[in-house]
């Protein structure tokens, strides 16, 4: 185990290295550079672009650029923004924990809502219940997020005359997680159905097993049959897509903080990108990186403790 | 006689009915107000977009002013701010403005003529790029003719001209003209900007809000009436506008209501207040005439003469846009030609079909028909309200055997492709700082300017710019503007398309704000604002 885990993290030390050589190149590959947007939007004289370029250091060698941006990094260094010429940690730190509350809300309620869902819909299949759920769980997989968000503010000024708008001082613990719980139901509720949905599938399958007939002819009641026997054995697919899902929730985050108007991450990135603010998008994309890298690394330890059978070894 | 019963009548309401507000006003509130992006920086000096001027204009004062009781920007109404009084010398080549005294930047520090020299010596040009107020200097070219900003001890200050411009002052007036102070640095200027103006800025967090609080120790007494305007930063505009209607805001950005928008706003909050108004934005066609087969001024006059106009403005604005050249149309514009003028111009004639029939044969000459459609990209920045232009636009051209395929262009590149000449066609935007026929020409069709996006050169249009420029005789003036405008016109420079209108919404409960109908860069001081609550 000891030395699978060093090899699991050399490996991931080189696949962040990897991620980090790519985001550099593909960012200077896109047309245009902070530069040039902030001289041609404003109309100014194109010759004050090359000052320009030269005081924020992107006239520099690539490959200079690229040694003195991991430098800093290893030192927690992470540069100064273009735009807003501030240093990069304070324009992102205080953003994370915006993101990371509303990502960790979406997959709770997306877990809280799929696994019981699935479960229920495979244990009664084919009937209303069922059918009532599998319309749910594809309407869920259909809705854009966009319209699903804006839909909701749409009945919320309707229905209550006000909208969730973002306070970045909220009163207390109740009035943030209020504020942020329509916005991570939305982001949730495409999750939550892919969930349901694999739940269910990978139930039926797990149900039909010769096991769980042996259980329940051996008298185990259906709630021990479903739970303790057939549910553990079929999450395993299930805890992948939570894994991949919260890795790729950053998707969903972007339309949701436009829409719901959240200061987070994911809008920020967007913006950065468009600005070519560099340092911005390198460590955000790196930071997002990091996440994948470890949700990825978690998902195959719960693996382990999901089934027994399942060894990470020499 | 009934009808002078009738006018007294109306005029015995309109004291009652509009002196009271006047009398009733309070002091104190937040003003809440939706941004639709977020402002590049908080530097006005360095930036063109409205996401900047307005809500930063509150944080400084210029040394004249438009005057914010008017609707129209009019050199005849400008009123001093941080200058008493102004004059000029014999030849008109001298403005010399005597400075308000007592007056204290946002820091404590006192306000002087070295300010004003230092902000116009640096927009000029005049000042090393390390002790320049600025980063970038988009309106460079507002003050190529200030030859010398000179200080007669701390309370005056003179602009020497090389040769008598009256637009000056009125660039003077203008939102794009606050006075910097020279002791701030530039990078604090984009972040957390010092004035002396009615508002002091408390926080700028990008992406996110625009805090400004009263400034206590504003010179003019009694004034702001507001404690604070909080902008949020909300670049959906379905959220914005929703905000809006649910109370969240006051007041919307500028011009964020479209027609087709205003009914919903209206369903869902009956009593809000919105305001049409021109934004001196004009949609324009872009052909770049270095690029073939566009050199053949027969094509270009084509794609102009297919142009049907009223269609634009019906299906976009509902009929409201308004249609015009160069300079936006009177009444709201000062400098315009007269309405009866604009069907003389190519492109604006009311019989479409004559036209086009015209456009047809010059395509034919050119060597294009029904069976070789002349196959173009038409570039455009990938935001609707240049889309939507741009998919008419490629409607019309198929009348004229011209088959457009819409280029979307991400925003952050657009102008860089326009300054480098990277495109064939496009449907562009443009807003006008100041409605003056100084601001417009040079910065737009003058033959070395930088935003003169369609390489557009003709030695007589910029003789005759620089002599409408320096012409002390207003009627005078206004002739040889027009007389430019019709050049521009028959030459295919930048047909322009129609004028936006749109509006601006608030809750009734705001008062005092008056909306300038001839550019939506000026008049947001919001000193004379409050909330009637």
């Amino acid at each position: 185990m000891g030395s699978y885990l060093v090899r699991r993290f050399l490996l991931m030390v080189l696949t962040l290295f990897g991620m980090s050589v790519l985001i550099f190149v593909m960012l200077r590959l896109v047309p245009g550079n902070i530069a040039d947007i902030l001289v041609d939007a404003s109309g100014a004289d194109p010759k004050e672009k090359a000052r320009i370029a030269h005081e924020l250091g992107i006239d520099r060698p690539i490959a200079e650029q690229y040694v003195s941006w991991i430098g800093g990094l290893s030192r927690g260094d992470l540069g100064f923004a273009y735009v807003s010429e501030r240093p990069a940690i304070e324009e992102i730190a205080p953003r994370i924990p915006i993101s990371a509350k509303l990502a960790g809300m979406a997959i709770f309620f997306a877990v809280l809502l799929g696994v019981p869902f699935g479960v229920i819909s495979a244990v009664k299949q084919n009937s209303s219940l069922d059918y009532f759920l599998r319309v749910i769980s594809l309407s869920g997989l259909s809705l854009p997020s966009f319209w699903l968000g804006l839909l909701v503010l749409m009945a919320s000024v309707q229905w209550f005359g006000t909208i969730p708008i973002y306070d970045s001082n909220p009163h207390g613990f109740l009035q943030d997680v209020a504020m942020l719980s329509l916005p991570a139901a939305v982001v949730g509720f495409r999750s939550s159905a892919l969930i349901m949905r694999l739940t269910r599938s990978s139930m039926l399958e797990v149900l039909r097993q010769d096991y769980v007939r042996t259980a329940r002819s051996k008298g185990a009641s259906n709630a021990s049959v479903n739970y303790d026997h057939a549910l553990r054995n079929a999450l395993l697919p299930v805890v992948t897509i939570i894994g991949i899902e919260a890795a790729f929730l950053v998707g969903g985050l972007i339309v949701t903080e436009t829409v719901f108007n959240i200061p987070g991450v994911a809008r920020f990135l967007v913006e950065a990108i468009l600005w070519r603010d560099y340092p911005i998008v390198q460590n955000l994309v790196m930071l997002i990186a990091f996440v994948v890298v470890m949700v990825n690394f978690l998902v195959d330890m719960a693996y382990m403790a999901l089934d027994p059978r399942i060894k990470f070894g020499d | 006689m009934r009808m002078r019963l009738a006018i007294l009548a109306a005029s015995c309401a309109a004291f009652v009915t509009g002196a009271s507000p006047v009398l009733a006003q309070k002091a104190g509130g937040t003003l809440r107000i939706s941004h639709r992006d977020n402002p590049p920086s908080a530097s006005i000096h360095e930036e063109s977009t409205i996401s900047v001027n307005q809500p930063f204009m509150a944080v400084f004062n210029n040394l004249v002013f438009f005057d914010p009781n008017e609707k129209v920007n009019s050199p005849d109404k400008i009123v001093p701010e941080l200058a008493e009084s102004w004059s000029y010398n014999p030849d008109q080549t001298q403005l010399t403005f005597k400075l308000r005294q007592g007056v204290k930047w946002h820091d404590g520090k006192p306000f002087t003529s070295a300010d004003v020299k230092c902000t116009w010596d640096s927009l000029a040009g005049h000042t090393p790029d390390d002790k320049s107020l600025i980063r970038k200097n988009p309106r460079k070219l507002w003050y190529s003719n200030l030859k010398e900003v000179k200080t007669n001890g701390d309370f005056e200050v003179t602009f020497v001209l090389g040769r008598p411009q009256p637009s000056f002052l009125t660039m003077l007036a203008g939102g794009y003209s606050p006075v910097y102070a020279c002791h701030v640095p530039d990078r604090v200027m984009r972040s957390k900007p010092i004035g002396t103006g009615p508002f002091k800025v408390v926080d700028f967090k990008r992406n996110e809000s625009i805090k400004l609080v009263k400034n206590p120790d504003y010179w003019r007494k009694g004034r702001p009436y507001l404690d604070a305007i909080d902008w949020k930063i909300v670049p959906n505009r379905s959220t914005r506008l929703l905000g809006f209607q649910s109370g969240e805001f006051d007041m919307t950005f500028d011009s964020d209501v479209t027609f087709p928008l205003l009914k919903d706003v209206k369903a869902n909050k009956a009593d809000a207040v919105c305001e049409a108004r021109p934004t001196n934005v004009s949609s324009n066609l872009l052909v770049n005439r270095d690029k073939e087969p566009f050199n053949n001024a027969d094509i270009r006059r084509a794609m102009v003469l297919a142009l049907d106009n009223k269609a634009f403005h019906d299906i976009l604005s509902q009929g409201h846009d308004l249609d015009g050249a160069v300079m936006l149309p009177p009444p709201d514009g000062f400098w315009g030609m007269p309405k009866e003028m604009l069907p003389t111009l190519p492109g604006h004639a009311p019989d479409i079909e004559k036209s086009r029939a015209e456009a047809r044969e010059l395509m034919k000459k050119a060597g294009y028909g029904p069976d070789k459609p002349l196959k173009i990209k038409i570039a455009t920045r990938n935001i609707a309200i240049y889309r939507d232009p741009a998919v008419i636009l490629i409607d019309q051209l198929k009348q004229i055997y011209i088959e457009g395929e819409l280029e979307p262009i991400d925003t952050t590149v657009w102008y860089t492709k326009l300054a480098r000449g990277d495109y064939q066609v496009g449907m562009n935007l443009t807003g006008v700082g100041i409605d003056d026929p100084d601001v417009n020409f040079y910065e737009n069709y003058y033959s070395t300017s930088d935003r003169n996006y369609t390489r557009y050169k003709n030695e007589k249009v910029d003789k005759l710019i620089d002599a409408q420029s320096a012409e002390l005789d207003r009627e005078k003036r206004k002739k040889m503007v027009w007389e430019i405008e019709k050049i521009l016109a028959d030459d295919v420079a930048r047909p322009i398309i129609g004028y936006n209108v749109a509006n601006t919404c608030w809750d009734p409960k705001v008062k005092g704000i008056l909306l300038q109908v001839n550019s939506i860069y000026n008049g947001w001081r919001l000193e004379d604002a409050w909330l009637d609550k």
